[in-house]
């Protein structure tokens, strides 16, 4: 009888596609192989062939719409030379009947219906307005067809031009690609198949989750840690006495929970479900500890209410239990945000992924004695040797822009140059 | 399976072809599907083409022509008495019917509907057995449920075939012009089918329970008509029950409970019209998913889906007003909910028509419901003395009534008694659909002299700039 031409797999992850052209109309017979819609994707132009010989019946798609993979885009009836046969009818049920899925109990009160005539309120039902939200231009409130027209360009326009406000919040599309299946890689060489398990599977799930969901961006910026080193070394004794370590990664947990509070939007989530941002008012940082067995990250709850000393002692003690793989789950959720430290093992500059659902994460290079040029007032510029700790942070770039990730960064850096100065932002 | 059977599969089965059901099977091919209209009667048309609407108003245009003759002798036109031939009213009846349902069935026909004759029962959600009939069994797609509603009869009174005591369907059918008939039941059915029989020389009495006829309609529309009623019944007793019917050789011998001299009563045949019940039982319904309410009626949403996905249901089946009208609107939404469209039925009115003498038809809100919702209304009323063409007519007992939200002045009801009440009342419903004002009324230009002026009229006299009606001088308006 009837078939459904859904948008076909256009291969490399495309997904969607904009329709560009319909070649045919209601009621044309094509051949099998006939070009009958044009899409374009981010990559190039495409036209699709008939993959039926038939007539077309429906047309469920015109030129600008946006549609997906296995989006119906027409109906065909399959009869051989395009005539219908007689009983054969070219016309498809859809498996919900009616635009809105299912049985609508008719409960609840009535309420005042809205005046409009029943065209309008039919043209309203196709363009799927709610003619209680379209501003009447007619006389005692009258809803006219031109009214709901223009409300549903708007509509259109809202959607699809950036910057502008919605009043309410709205679902945002999630992303989701489907993964191509792979070769058969024996076929060039010898294999060997391991199985993803524990750390290793979860890191992997996290950061794919990650990585397709968060748009990042990069800033990175050389921190003079020459003072704070020194302050560091001075104190180290009196921290290890108290069975904890005083590591530079504690001052920058210190000085993150600072910059934290300072800008809020970085210890959010955005919840897309809802289109809201979710702001947190809690400083819990997760720090990422390497293991034999893989990454593990143990959240410091409450840095910001926490001293360099308590900190010093409880991520030493965080980073044994992990080491000894013994970290409890709820040690390891609530975090608001990650500091990934490459420093410890030498490593200079890297891109951290963001801890999903987290917005942004900062991660600490080696600090190593680099040549600086220091140009002080009323003295020569001089080349002197400074210890310089490279930082980068990357950010959730649906939430926040670069401009925030400077501007955290240089508290950041600020704070770190001068222990007196991290002091200060403490106070 | 029996061998033998034969099953056929359509895409859109629809039972009951009255107004709603076979609207819905012509809309649905119309749209490309392949249909079944399955039905007890080989033509469709249902209960309104063969025992209902049609059939009433053939009567009832005899009646107004034999009443009207008799109302002309003071203008000078005296008329013989009326000779009654009722073979020959039988006659020209079935045929008005019939030329009607060949209509139809040629409609369908020439539609590709396949219009099959048997009584469908459901076995699931997605076939039905077929009784008395050549097919045994369909399976469908989808299925609009269209069986409409029969009348209700007195608890333990059957109505039996050519017995004397009647429903609607036996009225109709005209037998004998009985020479006194008891109707029970003062709602539309039982004032229309009186005054075909009052016209005919029956000495009419009537019983309502309630304290008032058409109890849904505003009292001051049913005025006129009640005074008529009066003088061409023998008696109209309200709040009255039937405490007991018995038949008994050629009589009905009757005990009455109420407001009522004589309990005791007997009358040559009796019209039982205290309401109709959905025809939701027999169905096989319990195979199916479809719910119903306590009164049987099939619930639907907006869309006349039901809570089986693969069953709609239209019409009478699903509840009230049960009008032959309002289940063909709701026929046209469920074939067109079924190909996907996004219809619904978001009707604002459904025009309701008593043909008696005056007529009197409504729609949208009533004075009696604004006052029990609480609502802030105002209402003009236009008594038909006032009208030109009413007084040519001699047809002065009527009233347009416009009842207007007191606010914006958006129309939201209309009430007419009177002469050609049932062709007056679509431009209120087209005024209430289309979100008119009053102003918009009154800004219309009505030809003269009509009937309709006093739509227009309505309006004027409410904004004060009635031509006919003294500045500050509202009618009658706002009555009691």
């Amino acid at each position: 009888m009837t078939k459904s031409f859904r948008l076909p797999d256009l291969g490399e992850g495309i997904h969607e596609a904009e329709v560009i052209a319909v070649v045919v109309s209601v009621g044309d017979a094509v051949k099998e192989g006939d070009s009958i819609i044009e899409v374009e994707t981010d990559k190039a132009a495409v036209e699709i062939p008939s993959p039926y010989t038939g007539r077309v019946t429906d047309l469920r798609v015109k030129p600008g719409d946006i549609v997906t993979v296995g989006h119906v885009l027409m109906t065909f009836s399959d009869t051989q030379d395009g005539e219908t046969l007689p009983g054969e009818r070219p016309v498809e049920i859809p498996a919900e009947s009616g635009p809105e899925a299912g049985f609508q109990s008719p409960a609840g009160p009535e309420r005042e219906p809205v005046p409009a005539s029943p065209a309008t309120r039919r043209l309203a039902r196709e363009l799927r307005v709610d003619l209680r939200r379209v501003q009447p231009s007619g006389p005692a409130g009258r809803v006219t067809s031109q009214d709901v027209r223009s409300f549903a360009d708007q509509a259109e326009a809202s959607v699809k031009m950036p910057g502008v406000a919605v009043n309410e919040a709205k679902p945002l599309p999630s992303v989701r690609v489907e993964t191509p299946k792979l070769p058969d890689f024996s076929k060039w060489g010898p294999v060997e198949t391991v199985p993803l398990r524990s750390v290793r599977r979860a890191t992997s799930k996290q950061m794919g989750l990650a990585w397709s969901q968060i748009p990042h961006a990069v800033s990175q910026e050389m921190v003079d840690v020459t003072k704070l080193e020194s302050f560091r070394r001075k104190h180290q004794a009196e921290i290890e006495a108290r069975d904890g370590k005083l590591t530079l990664i504690v001052f920058v947990l210190k000085a993150a929970a600072t910059a934290l509070k300072m800008f809020p939007y970085f210890n959010s989530t955005l919840d897309t479900a809802s289109g809201e941002i979710i702001l947190k008012r809690y400083y819990h940082l997760g720090v990422a500890v390497d293991t034999d067995d893989g990454l593990v990250v143990p959240v410091i709850r409450d840095v910001d209410r926490k001293s360099i000393a308590e900190i010093s002692v409880e991520l030493k003690n965080l980073v044994q239990k992990a080491r000894a793989r013994k970290t409890l789950l709820e040690e390891m959720h609530g975090g608001t945000f990650t500091i990934t430290n490459a420093g410890a093992l030498g490593g200079s500059m890297f891109i951290p992924i963001i801890n999903y659902p987290q917005v942004a994460i900062l991660g600490m290079g080696a600090a190593a004695l680099q040549p600086v040029v220091v140009d002080r007032e009323n003295r020569e510029p001089e080349i002197v040797p400074r210890l310089m700790m490279p930082v980068v942070l990357c950010i959730d770039h649906r939430v926040l822009d670069g401009s925030d990730a400077i501007r955290f960064l240089k508290t950041l850096s600020d704070a770190l140059k001068d222990p007196e100065e991290l002091l200060m932002t403490m106070i | 399976m029996v061998m033998g059977e034969l099953i056929q599969e359509t895409d859109v089965l629809v039972i009951g072809a009255g107004p709603g059901g076979y609207s819905a099977a012509f809309r649905a091919a119309d749209l490309g599907l392949d249909v079944t209209l399955l039905d007890m009667q080989k033509r469709p048309g249902g209960e309104c083409l063969f025992q209902g609407c049609i059939p009433s108003k053939t009567l009832l245009n005899l009646a107004e022509l034999i009443h009207e003759a008799r109302r002309t002798e003071f203008m000078g036109v005296t008329f013989d008495q009326p000779r009654i031939d009722l073979g020959k009213i039988r006659a020209w009846k079935e045929k008005v019917i019939d030329r009607l349902a060949n209509g139809l069935f040629t409609l369908g026909e020439k539609r590709g509907v396949q219009l099959l004759k048997g009584q469908g029962v459901f076995e699931g959600s997605d076939r039905v057995r077929v009784y008395n009939s050549e097919i045994s069994q369909i399976k469908f797609r989808r299925a609009v449920l269209a069986t409409g509603s029969r009348p209700k009869s007195l608890p333990g009174i059957e109505f039996k075939q050519n017995g004397r005591i009647m429903n609607s369907a036996g009225a109709l059918a005209l037998t004998d012009i009985p020479e006194s008939l008891l109707v029970i039941g003062g709602g539309y059915i039982g004032l229309e089918l009186g005054t075909v029989y009052a016209s005919l020389g029956s000495r009419i009495t009537l019983v309502e329970t309630q304290n008032r006829l058409l109890p849904e309609v505003d009292p001051d529309l049913v005025l006129p008509l009640k005074e008529r009623l009066s003088k061409i019944f023998k008696a109209i007793h309200l709040s009255t029950r039937v405490l007991s019917l018995n038949e008994a050789g050629n009589r009905v011998e009757t005990i009455f409970g109420g407001d009522v001299d004589t309990p005791d009563q007997t009358f040559d045949r009796v019209l039982v019209a205290i309401g109709r019940q959905p025809n939701s039982d027999g169905l096989g319904l319990n195979t199916t998913k479809v719910s119903m309410d306590a009164n049987g009626f099939v619930v639907v949403d907006e869309q006349q889906r039901t809570s089986d996905e693969r069953i709609l249901a239209i019409g009478d089946v699903t509840g009230s007003p049960l009008l032959a009208h309002k289940a063909s609107h709701q026929g046209k939404v469920a074939a067109e909910v079924i190909v996907g469209k996004p219809s619904a039925f978001d009707a604002q009115v459904i025009p309701a028509v008593v043909y008696t003498d005056p007529q009197i038809a409504w729609c949208g809100l009533t004075e009696e419901e604004a006052r029990k919702q609480n609502r802030s209304i105002r209402v003009e009323r236009y008594p038909w003395k006032l009208s030109g063409r009413a007084t040519s007519m001699n047809a002065v007992d009527g009233l347009t009534k416009i009842i207007v939200d007191a606010e914006t002045l958006r129309v939201l009801g209309f009430g007419i008694t009177g002469r050609n009440a049932e062709g007056l009342i679509s431009e209120g419903a087209l005024a209430i659909e289309m979100g008119a004002q009053l102003e918009d009324l009154a800004l219309t230009i009505h030809p003269h002299p009509t009937l309709s002026e006093t739509l227009a009229e309505t309006a004027e006299i409410f904004l004060g700039r009635a031509a006919h009606v003294l500045p500050g001088r509202r009618g009658d308006a706002n009555g009691p």
